[in-house]
């Protein structure tokens, strides 16, 4: 079967997908088959690591489809990863049933400990995968398009549009943190025992979670690659360029970013959907702003407009996290402020830009 | 030892002879015949008190007061050793004493070595009554003001005369008006059913509760259908004037959170309104301010600090805020959204920074004397820090305003902001004014800091608390625009405030951004665009 033209168009993205490919075969190899004792042995620790790295990478994805192609700088995305995230935890709580502490089969433990006598009516439905599933692309999807669409409507652009995306964030962060919202307020969502009947604890479904992070990474890219270049990714571009331009010339400006957003948004939510049953915990930190932020930079690093480059970026910075704050906690902060300062001023394309300079100079 | 007494009596008789011969001050005079009455008082069985404490309520001396108090709840004692008078203070076997007359501090004695003075209940009643009259007749206001007080907390009717001989002759206003209200409220009692719908009537609007409660259980079960009815009458209109006392209660807490709102926006309304510069390091700014604040109180003492740490924290922070301008920003004019992330950055390093070098804890900021407690504003009782606050908002703002209208700097800051280019080919030195207008909407934050450091923790997470709200006023007023950052600061501090004992403080937090939120897709450029052709660009 021959592969589309525009699969072609960016070399770097099939390096890409050949690495995903090699990881998510060779990971699970590495984790299962080879024995422990064995230094090319990879531990489960490292296994979700590297899972919540590329959920992370998706997050990426989505953030640079907005920004590095539409110029929308959204410092809000982290909601919609947080949603998608809070929908898959309800599913999981729901999953535990009777084994809580208090042993209540409807109500989850933190609700028996508020005295709620019965299920808030959101509550209903997420017992069930499909709908737990379906739901993680429509709530961040439909914040998004109401969120969008009237922003977008009364061309709200710029950087107010990047101040009220963070507002949004904030503005969901405090309501999560309160405990009648019915979403465990400060200690969020935890205690998860099992997905679709797996023990979440057990070898197998941490590599099935992990080689689904995977495909869904390789598929958000596809996706992305994909409608950027339709003709939908030019006008992308040209809003990018010139938003008064692009609307002169007839095209409807407000629609084609309200569906972008709101895909780049549920695009988003999967990526939260599988970091949750990784990490096993989603609390309100996860809306805090400057998680919004960091992803942003992530792109930055990689080099926005590129899709590649977000991945890059994601993995890298998230590396760096992990080993700075375990080697030099004082430190992390001070190199990703300086990362923020030094990619916007030395570095404006990133990384992705700086190898393509070096081969265009050769 | 009582054979001792007459003789002891006799000598202190000589010895007051002896000093007013010698011209002695007429106190020192006043406090021998009370101690011969004292002297008296140890022998003497419950009638011979009942005269001795007649006889002390007629001499004019500022002690009698604190010694009846004394011997009403069993604290007068006899000391041998000294043969005086003596009062107790305090509980235990070693009590502090000090000297009946004079008041002198006599330190620490077992009580083994004192003899109390004992007193009965019609004793203490008796205290207790000419107490009463002794406060209505005193010479000092405070002590009349006091005395009618007590009765207001304990109305006993057969005090009403008194009171009312004392307002014939009272000249202070205050005090006459208290006195007034505590006859109405003895009226309350009357048999008289029109004597105590008068009494409720002129009650009507008093917000003592020592008024309320009678007022409320006449208005449920007089037997009078007229004075039931005064009394509802006035019940609602105390009622009201109470709604209308939260009311503006609820309004100052609101105009003190929308002066904080202001002071943390004005700064920005200049780097993002007058420059167009996202400063998302503009919190961190007024952290540095704040702990400017707490340095200086590490140096000088604490009343001082304030006025000190205010032109020193607008320094160090314009100061920093020149150095991300040089260093940073002017590379990234015209690319706002990069100069959002750039700022960032700064903003986690300043973080990082303050936490290595202070501490991740909270550091706690003094409160001057002359800043702490509450100030009575007609009948609201208001905390002065906040009061100050406000006034040092207004200050502030007028300063700016000032340096923004009518300085040379404030010309070229405005120039510059119209139109770049042209205001260069008029020999404004651009540069040197972007630094300047940067460095002073950054000094502005530092002083916003200082008056944070008097409210909230100061921590290295203060700043990020308030870059959200603080984007909010500034765009919610109107990009560019001083008054319409005052004008959003002040609303949205008061609607933070009306909505929270509604929803309360998160939720009215939440209520605030959602509207926020919707209120620029109405209108993205604010309460009060610029207009004209710079703002388009």
């Amino acid at each position: 079967m021959p592969l589309p033209r525009w699969l072609f168009s960016d070399r770097a993205g099939l390096v890409l997908l050949a690495v995903l490919a090699i990881i998510g075969v060779g990971v699970p190899v590495l984790n299962l088959l080879v024995p422990p004792d064995n230094p090319l042995h990879l531990t489960a620790y490292t296994v979700t690591l590297i899972g919540k790295y590329l959920c992370y990478a998706l997050l990426a994805v989505a953030v640079d489809l907005v920004w590095g192609y539409m110029g929308i700088l959204s410092l809000g995305h982290a909601a919609f990863f947080a949603l998608g995230g809070y929908c898959f935890g309800m599913y999981l709580m729901r999953q535990i049933g009777t084994r809580g502490v208090y042993g209540d089969p409807m109500l989850p433990d933190f609700m028996v400990f508020l005295n709620w006598k019965a299920l808030p009516w959101y509550w209903h439905g997420f017992d069930m995968f499909w709908f737990a599933a379906l739901m993680v692309l429509v709530v961040p999807g439909l914040l998004a398009f109401v969120f969008g669409w009237f922003a977008f409507r009364s061309r709200v652009s710029g950087v107010y549009l990047s101040i009220i995306t963070q507002a949004l964030t904030y503005a969901l962060m405090l309501a999560f943190f309160r405990n009648e919202m019915g979403f465990g307020g400060n200690n969020g969502l935890t205690d998860f025992k099992d997905v679709l009947g797996f023990p979440l604890h057990a070898d197998g479904t941490r590599i099935v979670l992990f080689a689904l992070s995977a495909l869904a990474l390789a598929g958000g890219y596809l996706a992305c690659r994909w409608l950027v270049s339709t003709r939908m990714g030019r006008v992308l571009v040209a809003i990018r360029d010139s938003e008064d331009r692009a609307r002169f010339l007839g095209y409807r400006v407000e629609r084609v970013k309200a569906l972008v957003f709101t895909f780049s948004a549920a695009l988003a939510g999967v990526a939260g959907a599988l970091y949750v049953p990784q990490v096993g915990i989603i609390n309100p930190g996860e809306f805090a702003p400057l998680n919004s932020i960091e992803a942003v930079i992530w792109v930055a690093v990689g080099g926005r407009g590129t899709l590649v480059g977000a991945v890059v970026g994601a993995v890298l910075v998230n590396y760096a996290k992990t080993w700075l704050t375990g080697a030099l906690p004082e430190v992390w902060l001070f190199a990703l402020g300086g990362l923020f300062v030094a990619v916007t001023l030395l570095l404006p394309y990133g990384l992705i830009g700086l190898l393509r300079r070096r081969e265009a100079t050769t | 030892m009582p054979s001792r007494t007459p003789i002891r009596a006799g000598f202190l008789a000589l010895a007051l002879a002896l000093l007013t011969l010698f011209g002695a001050s007429p106190a020192r005079a006043a406090d021998d015949s009370v101690r011969i009455i004292l002297a008296q008082l140890r022998d003497a069985d419950f009638d011979g008190k009942t005269e001795l404490i007649e006889k002390l309520v007629t001499l004019d001396h500022p002690r009698i007061a604190t010694i009846l108090k004394a011997l009403s709840d069993s604290r007068l004692y006899y000391q041998e050793e000294g043969d005086r008078m003596v009062i107790g203070l305090g509980d235990g076997a070693e009590i502090a004493i000090e000297d009946a007359v004079s008041g002198a501090t006599l330190g620490q004695v077992g009580k083994r070595d004192l003899d109390r003075i004992t007193a009965n209940n019609r004793l203490r009643s008796l205290i207790e009554d000419r107490l009463a009259s002794l406060g209505l007749a005193s010479a000092d206001p405070r002590q009349r003001k006091a005395a009618v007080e007590a009765f207001l907390r304990n109305p006993d009717p057969a005090s009403a005369e008194r009171l009312r001989a004392r307002l014939a002759v009272e000249t202070e206003t205050d005090i006459k008006d208290l006195l007034m209200m505590a006859l109405a409220l003895a009226d309350l009692a009357s048999d008289d059913a029109t004597v105590r719908a008068k009494a409720a009537t002129a009650l009507g609007g008093r917000l003592q509760t020592e008024i309320r409660g009678p007022l409320a259980r006449m208005a449920a079960e007089d037997g009078d259908p007229a004075a039931k009815e005064a009394a509802r009458i006035a019940l609602a209109r105390t009622e009201f004037r109470m709604q209308m006392l939260g009311w503006a209660e609820t309004l100052f807490f609101g105009l003190s959170l929308g002066s904080v709102l202001i002071l943390a926006a004005i700064g920005l309304a200049v780097t993002f309104g007058v420059m167009g510069v996202i400063n998302m390091a503009h919190g961190e700014l007024m952290m540095l301010g704040a702990y400017t604040t707490w340095l200086v109180q590490q140096w000088l003492p604490v009343n001082w600090s304030l006025p000190v740490a205010v032109p020193l924290a607008f320094l160090v922070a314009a100061l920093v805020g020149i150095a991300i301008e040089r260093g940073i920003i002017r590379f990234l004019y015209g690319r706002p959204l990069e100069t959002l992330l750039a700022t960032f950055g700064v903003s986690l390093i300043l973080q990082q920074a303050v936490r290595s070098i202070f501490s991740p804890l909270n550091r706690s900021v003094a409160t001057p004397d002359w800043m702490s407690g509450t100030i009575l504003l007609g009948p609201l009782e208001v905390t002065l820090n906040r009061l100050v606050i406000v006034g040092f908002c207004i200050a502030v703002f007028a300063l700016l305003w000032l340096a923004l209208q009518r300085t040379r700097l404030g010309l070229e800051v405005r120039a510059v902001a119209q139109n770049r280019a042209m205001a260069r080919a008029m020999g404004v030195r651009s540069a040197r004014v972007d630094a300047l207008t940067f460095g002073l909407g950054s000094g502005i934050a530092g002083v916003a800091g200082v008056a944070l450091s008097q409210l909230t923790n100061v921590g290295p997470n203060l700043g990020q608390s308030y870059i959200v709200d603080s984007f909010m006023v500034v765009v919610f007023g109107g990009v560019g625009n001083l008054w319409g950052t005052m004008v959003a600061g002040l609303s949205l501090g008061v609607a933070n405030k009306l909505l929270e004992p509604w929803s309360g403080a998160v939720l009215a937090k939440i209520l605030v951004l959602v509207f926020l939120i919707l209120f620029i897709q109405k209108r993205p450029r604010g309460l009060f665009p610029q207009r004209g052709r710079a703002a388009e660009v």
